[in-house]
């Protein structure tokens, strides 16, 4: 068991030796422990397969939407254990952003931003629901662009408008931690820094998770970097350290273009 | 002349052909119905009277347009929950699963079975037991006939159906997923709205099928040239009174059932054109 402890600053999730298998013994996380930073930017690096998709939706509980899948071993939100909580409930509190931009076509932007509470069937004034559309765009950095088409499908944007947009239907939960499955590669360079100032930008307020295949945004914008491998997190560090100092040889083969 | 030329004419002339028989099927229509557009005019759309005797022939098509249409519509209405459920079933909740493969190969062989087939079970099966718990004391009627059409039709709306609910790309319902929504809130709020054009269409084409469906019908409907008075009237439709009699009708009166036939080419050409249109505006 790879116990690696990288801070001592205030943590907000704790993965506690997790381990998740798609079949019956095929792992494609093992013994996965690690505290995430609060207020912070963490980034999941590795080769392609080696389980960062899987690890990040075992945050909000999305991987269980595969039907024969297993889960070892637990994930605390604070002091709750994750796997004890309504995924409705847990969901809220951990938002997710995919790879691609995935706003839904049948509805304006406007009703894209709210959709998680349509969805849930909660109801809310107008004047709330206009409240919580414009923080919620404004904190993506989208308002400007479209307040004047708010009621416009949010499929008529470009695509990183769109993944701003699905940011912004993230954030309209108000949710603790933000999980992102490389949301900038298929942007881009101009949309991908975007959202890379973005990111930064909203730490101040979330928990960041990030799985990234670019090592130069995840060097440029994360404070603390996983490197995982087969499965395996290998290396956990400030990203600082593990991008100059790495003590695995595999983190260094890795960050150094080596394999992956 | 080398090969390519000859395949080139050979494809020219097979698609010529189908231009050529779908053309002269349709002259040959209005042709036979010139007759009867000059005795009745307009007026064969709203009469029910349907009378060959010798001297004081009459016709009109009011009362098979209205069996027609009253049995699909039953249909419609019978197949429309269940088309819906089963296309649910394989294309979303069971997706991918031994279950759903076992259904839909059960749709599938439900859609190929000839309509005598269907026609036989429901005189034989269908009717008895309609009679048995005492629906009707013939068992023959709107009732029997539309929910045997029902049972026809449910296969091809349920196919379409489904075929465009496995369409809704994952992405979204994963969006929705992770916004904490529920499965049914997932099938309500995001496979619905993204699939509702083919699911529409679907039901359409369905419906289109049933007007048009000739075998069954006749054998169940009764066969009695009267507008049906509720569900569990006997009556008659536009493709059983031409099945029905074109063997012994001559003149006036075959000129009759060829109008009813260029009727229902005609309404059931609209039917299938607006479903093709909802599908082509969904792509
Ligand atoms: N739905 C699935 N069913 C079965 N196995 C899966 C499934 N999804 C992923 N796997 C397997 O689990 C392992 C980890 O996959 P995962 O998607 O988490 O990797 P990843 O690091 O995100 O890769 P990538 O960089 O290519 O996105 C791989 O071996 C993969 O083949
Ligand atoms: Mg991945």
């Amino acid at each position: 068991m790879n116990e690696i402890n990288t801070t001592t600053k205030p943590s907000i999730l704790s993965i506690e030796d997790l381990s998740i298998a798609y079949d019956i013994d095929k792992y494609a996380v093992r013994n996965v422990s690690a505290k995430i930073e609060k207020n912070a930017i963490t980034a999941i690096m590795g080769p392609s397969g080696c389980g960062k998709t899987t690890l990040l939706r075992a945050i909000n509980r999305m991987h269980e939407l595969y039907p024969n899948i297993s889960t070892k071993g637990q994930i605390k939100l604070y002091d709750e254990n994750i796997y004890d909580m309504s995924t409705i409930k847990l969901r809220r509190k951990i938002g997710m952003v995919f790879q691609r931009p995935n706003p839904f076509p049948t509805l304006s932007i406007y009703e894209n931003v709210i959709a998680g509470y349509k969805l849930n069937g909660i109801h809310m004034k107008r004047s709330e629901r206009d409240e919580i559309v414009e923080t919620s765009l404004r904190d993506v950095t989208l308002w400007d662009e479209v307040k004047n088409s708010l009621h416009k499908k949010g499929t008529f944007l470009s695509g990183g408008q769109q993944q701003r947009l699905c940011v912004a239907r993230a954030l309209a939960f108000k949710p603790d931690v933000i999980l992102l499955d490389e949301p900038t590669s298929a942007l881009d360079p101009v949309s991908t820094a975007k959202i890379e100032d973005l990111l930064v930008e909203l730490k101040k307020q979330y928990t960041i998770v990030l799985v990234t295949h670019n090592m130069s945004q995840a060097a440029r914008i994360s404070d603390n970097s996983m490197f995982m491998y087969l499965g395996e997190l290998i290396e956990y560090e400030d990203t600082k350290t593990i991008f100059t100092k790495p003590k695995d040889p595999r983190t260094e083969g890795y960050l150094t273009g080596k394999f992956g | 002349m080398n090969s390519d030329k000859i395949l080139k004419y050979v494809l020219f002339i097979a698609s010529l052909l189908i231009l050529l028989i779908a053309g002269g099927m349709i002259y040959s229509l209005f042709r036979g119905a010139i007759p009867s557009f000059h005795q009745f005019g307009w007026k064969f759309l709203i009469s029910s009277k349907w009378d060959p005797t010798q001297g004081r022939e009459q016709y009109g098509a009011l009362l098979f347009i209205a069996g027609t249409l009253f049995t699909s519509i039953l249909a419609l209405v019978i197949a429309l929950p269940m088309a819906f459920s089963t296309s649910l079933f394989i294309g979303e909740y069971f997706r991918n699963t031994r279950m759903a493969a076992i259904v839909s190969t059960f749709v599938d062989l439900l859609a190929g079975i000839p309509s005598i087939i269907y026609g036989l079970w429901g005189f034989y099966v269908l009717r008895p037991f309609i009679v048995s718990i005492g629906l009707s004391p013939q068992g023959y009627g709107i009732f029997t006939s539309g929910l045997i059409l029902a049972i026809m039709i449910i296969p091809y709306a349920t196919s379409l159906s489904n075929t465009t609910i496995m369409m809704v790309p994952n992405e979204l319902k994963e969006a929705a997923y992770s916004l904490g929504a529920t499965r049914l809130e997932v099938i309500w709020n995001v496979i619905l709205p993204n699939a509702r054009s083919g699911i529409t269409a679907s039901y359409v084409l369905a419906f289109g099928r049933a007007l048009g469906e000739t075998l069954a019908v006749t054998m169940l409907i009764g066969n009695a040239n009267i507008i049906p008075t509720g569900l569990f009237s006997t009556g008659n439709t536009m493709a059983s009174v031409i099945a029905n009699q074109f063997g012994e009708a001559s003149g006036l009166q075959l000129s009759s059932l060829i109008e009813i036939g260029l009727l229902l080419f005609v309404i059931t050409t609209i039917i299938n054109a607006v479903g093709k249109f909802i599908i082509k505006k969904m792509a």
